[in-house]
């Protein structure tokens, strides 16, 4: 019991990160039908950004750790925001229009392009942060037998749930929120009744890059190291998380990173860390056999 | 057609001169010049294929025209002179005495209902079906939102400022709604309701983004006579309280001749006749038209009215015309 409860926490820790970057890929494609495969390089950059702007306060020696966890927050977050926004101006916006493959292989040579640029910027070796936030709440201690929630978890959980509960609220309560959701519908519809969609779908990659770069940065603290190279797997399991879902749905967006994120971690601990990928992707197909839309997708509905 | 100057020639909201839009080699509307009065509900009508909608999507800026221009007037009695050096300084937009002018062939298409203030509706209905109908209406005036709502984090974070704005944009809302009866329906969505009120909800979302012209792509397709009724008290309306000048395509005779200031009568892409609903009703070439008789026959009907003879129409070549049409 106290195992499994242990492994839930770590669970839901991952499974947080994996949902926060999976809105990204969600909301992408409700917008604009697209699957963003530079988005898991977003990620990665945002982390990347993250660590540059750590090692940068502490050389000017803020050492304060809240106000560094916050300063970096905002970094990240504005820095990545920028990376986004220029990755749909000059890859994706001209071929808009174009053919629907096109996108999509230009997203795929951004990726690429993404993960070479960090390579040969920052080198291919790993980087290493030392542990920032340590310590935690021990909520069972029996017999050897400890639970515990590391105060870095908490802070992992906390800061997704309150980005979910601002996010719910600004797609469904604000004008740029229902912009949105216009132009997801119908475009050309949008845009007769004075929507700039350009514009709105600019801030929809800004949109998932912040939350990719909150992403990152909760990767650089909780894990300690970072290369160039994990945007991909993380990429593809958010991307997995966000299809698990119902793609196109925020809530299942969450709900599938949450369910890839307990489905790994139970799995390598009552199994094998071997095949945890394995069972992850299993777990995919399956429900993708039995609700071909993802768990909260709405079924398809062909668009003229 | 007369020669006198017309009550839409003297102050035209919209004035649409030489337009002719190709695509490839056909050529949909040919030289086209036309006025739309301010204040006046104005329909454009023609057999099917005349090019009424490629005309609707010229001004809207669905299409750009190939050749033309296109002047939306906003303020009384602005002159033709101030027009010509509008469109001499290269600018899309600009002000002038009494008013300004927008060029909207030189606009993309979210500016001209944005800052021109032309709405549009189609023949095909766009609601945002998975949107509430409130919802569709609130779209619909996100341009107030936007800006005091400092595009978004005033309003993520609840500011007095645009709190006001959203009230005042739902207030808007709900007016619509009650003249349209579809208030009780508000929390549904759009794509629940039934047709004649997906219908009205479509007029209510234009008149929701604040426009000075309104383009209604047949308004009264597909209602019963009852709701037929219902758009022209709802379109008269539109143009007494609201101020707000109407262009609509129509095929429904009854809808147009009772509400119509002024009709303009499109075929293969050419204005046949301009007037009002008894000159357009009485012109022979309207009646050719619609009737579908050959070109000489045209010419000999207008020959036998300007002789005054009395003119019969053979019953045999009409019916043939028309079937070879339809």
């Amino acid at each position: 019991m106290e195992y499994f409860l242990q492994q839930l926490i770590n669970g839901i820790t991952l499974g947080s990160i994996y949902g926060l970057i999976a809105i990204g890929y969600t909301m992408v494609y409700g917008i604009i039908g697209m699957i963003n495969f530079a988005h898991g390089e977003i990620f990665m950059i945002g982390s990347f950004i993250a660590l540059t702007a750590f090692l940068a306060l502490a050389a000017l020696g803020i050492t304060f750790l809240p106000l560094v966890l916050l300063i970096i927050l905002i970094v990240a977050m504005v820095f990545t925001a920028l990376w986004g926004w220029s990755i749909e101006r000059v890859a994706y916006r001209p071929l808009r229009g174009s053919f629907r493959l096109a996108p999509l292989i230009t997203a795929i040579g951004m990726s690429i392009f993404l993960q070479n640029f960090v390579q040969v910027t920052q080198g291919a070796r790993v980087k290493p942060l030392p542990p920032q936030v340590t310590g935690g709440i021990t909520l069972i201690d029996q017999g050897g037998t400890v639970v515990q929630i590391s105060y870095m978890q908490l802070i992992i959980i906390a800061t997704t749930t309150v980005l979910m509960i601002g996010f719910s609220f600004l797609i469904s309560r604000t004008s740029l929120g229902r912009q949105q959701r216009a132009c997801e519908q119908d475009q050309k519809m949008a845009s007769l009744l004075g929507v700039n969609v350009d514009r709105t779908i600019s801030l929809t990659f800004v949109m998932g890059a912040c939350l990719a770069a909150v992403a990152g940065l909760m990767y650089l603290l909780y894990y300690g190291v970072i290369d160039f190279y994990i945007g991909f797997l993380a990429g593809v399991k958010a991307f997995t998380a966000a299809v698990l879902g119902g793609i196109g749905s925020l809530p299942g967006a969450m709900l599938g990173g949450l369910a890839i994120g307990l489905i790994e971690t139970f799995w390598s601990g009552y199994f094998s860390v071997e095949y945890k990928d394995v069972a992850a992707f299993s777990i995919l197909v399956i429900v993708l056999i039995f609700m071909p839309s993802g768990l909260l997708g709405r079924p398809e509905v062909e668009k003229v | 057609m007369s020669a006198t100057t017309s009550a839409w020639m003297l102050d035209p909201v919209l004035k649409v001169e030489h337009l002719t839009m190709r695509f490839g080699g056909l050529t949909a509307i040919d030289n086209l010049s036309f006025e739309v009065g301010r204040g006046h509900i104005t329909a454009l009508i023609g057999p099917n294929g005349a090019g009424k909608t490629t005309v609707f999507n010229c001004v809207t800026g669905f299409y750009k025209p190939t050749e033309g221009r296109i002047s939306l007037r906003r303020g009384r009695g602005i002159d033709d002179a101030a027009v010509e050096e509008l469109t001499k300084s290269g600018q899309q937009f600009g002000n002038v005495a009494n008013g300004s002018v927008y060029l909207l062939e030189r606009m993309p298409d979210f500016k001209i209902t944005e800052v021109a203030g032309v709405a549009r509706t189609f023949q095909n209905i766009r609601l945002f079906g998975g949107m509430t109908v409130l919802e569709n209406l609130l779209v619909a005036q996100h341009n107030r939102l936007m800006r005091a709502s400092g595009f978004t984090f005033a309003g993520l974070l609840g500011l007095p400022g645009y709190r006001r704005a959203a009230e005042a944009a739902k207030d808007n809302a709900i007016t619509w709604l009650k003249h349209t009866n579809l208030l009780d329906r508000a929390d549904d969505p759009a794509a629940d309701l039934p047709y004649g009120a997906q219908r009205r909800l479509e007029i209510a979302r234009a008149m929701c983004t604040g426009p000075a012209l309104l383009c209604l792509d047949e308004p009264a397709a597909g209602l019963n006579p009852r709701e037929s009724a219902e758009l022209n008290t709802l379109l008269r309306y539109i143009r007494d309280e609201h101020d707000v000048s109407v262009l609509l395509i129509e095929h429904d005779m009854g809808v147009v001749m009772e509400i119509s200031d002024h009709i303009i009568v499109l075929d293969y892409g050419k204005k046949i006749s301009d007037g009002t609903a008894a000159e357009v009703r009485n012109d022979p070439k309207v009646i050719a038209a619609y009737l579908g008789v050959d070109d000489e026959e045209v010419d000999a009907v207008e020959e036998d009215l300007a002789a005054g003879l009395p003119h019969a129409t053979s019953p045999s070549t009409t019916t043939q015309a028309q079937e070879s049409r339809s």
